[in-house]
């Protein structure tokens, strides 16, 4: 039970003058239950390849296995593929269009063809876990606020009850407490439904106080790939290709060069002061 | 899976036709979608087969391309070549049924379906070749004589340039909502006709949104820069015409008296 990806390359508009490569030989394995981080800089190519997952998006080269069948086989349900990996797209508010927030997230459900009242079920135990309450499911979704609209188009995915949850940018255009009880809810997500979480973004400190793996991309490639603190060793790296490592591992890495004796692994806040207390008492 | 439309759609490379003032370029097409109209002869047509050719290799802009905006007319292309064909009144070659196809009408069919497949190639040389801001520019600056008349010539110009560049913009907006509901399990494609209205409206409520929203954003966004309209409006690149601008009029009258000479005497 997982994601295998094997020799993915992607090439847009293949033949003309806008050709580009936008993937380029990707290998990797998405075991069940965990929780990761797509790192890249705008044009990466990380937004193409979780479009890859769910089969929106046909590799030009190479294979992914979702639970060891090939999803490019003639006998594939693209279909029920798209039902077990729920794909959110960057600021998914955008595709709302139903009379009412709950009708909205009833239409994911709807067209995997459940019983009424399993659908209407499912639309609620959704919109809780995204923490909107019933005051907003009559509610027409372009009377709510930003935070709440994008909340309301997680949960149209959720209702679908995927396996794997894909969020491209989540926290895109959201003010820093909506952005973290958005995360807060996905992190919770992933412990209570023990669903894999794919999480995309450009923000360094945003994945790193949630996810237990990261997969860092550039120009099509996947250039780093394991825990937070092993990632964030590469800081120089990270910073050659536009990226950062969290302010915390700067702040460690400057006290060390400064002869303190201090452990610089590490990636958030709580632990930074851990390790500063740490290298005080020593 | 919905590229397929170039009108609008600039194709960049470096070549003289690219650098041409787009009025140059406007006159130029109109002047060959006129020259196609002008005459009924063979001969006439092998010239401007090549005159389209020569440019095109000029352009750079592969022929395959040009092509992809002749997809969008391949039905009226159809239905004219079979209504010409069919129903011209002339002297009879074949009879099929109760359906003759004459002299003429073969002729007229075969006549037609060039002059269409030019015209739609001949307009794409010019919006391939030109960004939309320019051909805009051009136009607004070719028309500035209606002025007088009290026409919007700046409105107009502007409007048509908002529209064009909203194309792309709107098509890649589908092609995102279309795969957002296709990953909450939208289906397009199956059913019939009436399930599939049905099946788009997922689809034309946000984009209808977010043209709302973009027209909205623009607007603001071009009020914060102070645009009040074309009154006292100037150019950061004024069009100036150059040399390759008069030696292109030139090729153009030339053009034109070889075109005038050629179908009178063959």
């Amino acid at each position: 039970m997982a994601i295998k990806i094997e020799n993915l390359s992607y090439v847009y508009s293949v033949g003309d003058a806008f050709e580009k490569k936008a993937l380029d030989q990707i290998n990797l394995l998405i075991p069940d239950g965990q929780f990761i981080g797509v790192i890249g800089h705008t044009g990466s190519g990380k937004s193409t390849l979780i479009q890859h997952l769910n089969g929106l998006l046909r590799a030009t080269s190479g294979k992914i296995f979702y639970n060891d069948q090939c999803i490019y086989d003639e006998n594939f349900e693209m279909r029920k593929l798209r039902e077990k990996v729920g794909l959110v797209f960057q600021y998914p508010e955008h595709q709302l269009f139903e009379a009412t927030v709950m009708e909205d997230v009833c239409f994911g459900p709807k067209n995997q063809g459940l019983s009424e009242t399993e659908i209407k079920e499912r639309a609620a135990e959704a919109l809780r876990q995204v923490g909107l309450s019933e005051e907003y499911y009559g509610k027409s979704p372009f009377e709510l606020s930003g935070g709440q609209k994008r909340r309301v188009a997680i949960a149209g995915i959720l209702a679908m009850h995927p396996e794997v949850l894909v969020l491209d940018e989540p926290t895109a255009g959201l003010d820093p407490r909506g952005r973290d009880e958005i995360l807060d809810q996905i992190a919770k997500l992933h412990r209570e439904r023990k669903i894999t979480v794919i999480l995309v973004s450009h923000s360094m400190e945003d994945v790193a106080n949630y996810v237990e793996r990261i997969i860092v991309m550039n120009k099509g490639c996947v250039t780093f790939d394991g825990a937070p603190r092993e990632v964030f060793q590469h800081y120089r790296e990270l910073e050659q290709i536009g990226l950062a490592a969290p302010k915390v591992t700067y702040v460690t890495k400057g006290l060390q060069e400064r002869g303190w004796n201090i452990d610089t692994m590490v990636t958030t806040v709580e632990e930074a002061k851990n390790a500063i207390l740490d290298a005080l008492r020593s | 899976m919905i590229r397929d439309i170039t009108i609008g759609q600039y194709y960049p490379a470096d070549s003289v036709i690219h650098r041409l003032d787009p009025r140059v370029k406007l006159v130029a097409t109109i002047v060959y979608i006129i020259s196609l109209f002008m005459f009924k002869s063979w001969s006439g047509y092998v010239l401007a087969t090549l005159a389209l050719l020569a440019v095109i290799r000029i352009s750079k802009v592969p022929l395959r391309f040009m092509m992809k905006g002749l997809k969008s007319i391949l039905v009226l292309l159809m239905i004219t070549v079979i209504f010409n064909l069919f129903l011209t009144p002339g002297e009879p070659l074949i009879q099929i049924w109760k359906l003759t196809i004459t002299k003429e009408g073969l002729s007229t069919a075969i006549f037609m379906f060039f002059r269409l497949i030019y015209l739609i190639m001949g307009s794409s040389v010019l919006t391939l070749t030109t960004t939309p801001n320019n051909l805009t520019d051009g136009l607004e600056k070719g028309l500035s004589p209606l002025k007088k008349l009290h026409v919007p010539v700046h409105e107009i110009a502007m409007m048509m340039s908002i529209a064009l560049r909203f194309i792309p913009i709107l098509l890649e907006e589908t092609d995102k909502i279309m795969k957002a509901q296709m990953a909450r399990g939208a289906d397009f494609e199956s059913g019939g006709l009436i399930q599939k209205t049905k099946s788009l409206i997922p689809l034309l409520v946000p984009l209808f949104i977010s043209a709302f929203r973009r027209a909205n954003d623009l607007a603001m966004a071009m009020e914060a820069r102070g645009y009040r309209g074309g009154e006292g409006r100037t150019m950061m690149k004024p069009l100036i015409y150059k040399r390759r601008d008069k030696i292109a009029y030139g090729v153009m009258v030339a053009y034109l008296l070889v075109m005038f000479g050629v179908t009178r005497l063959i």
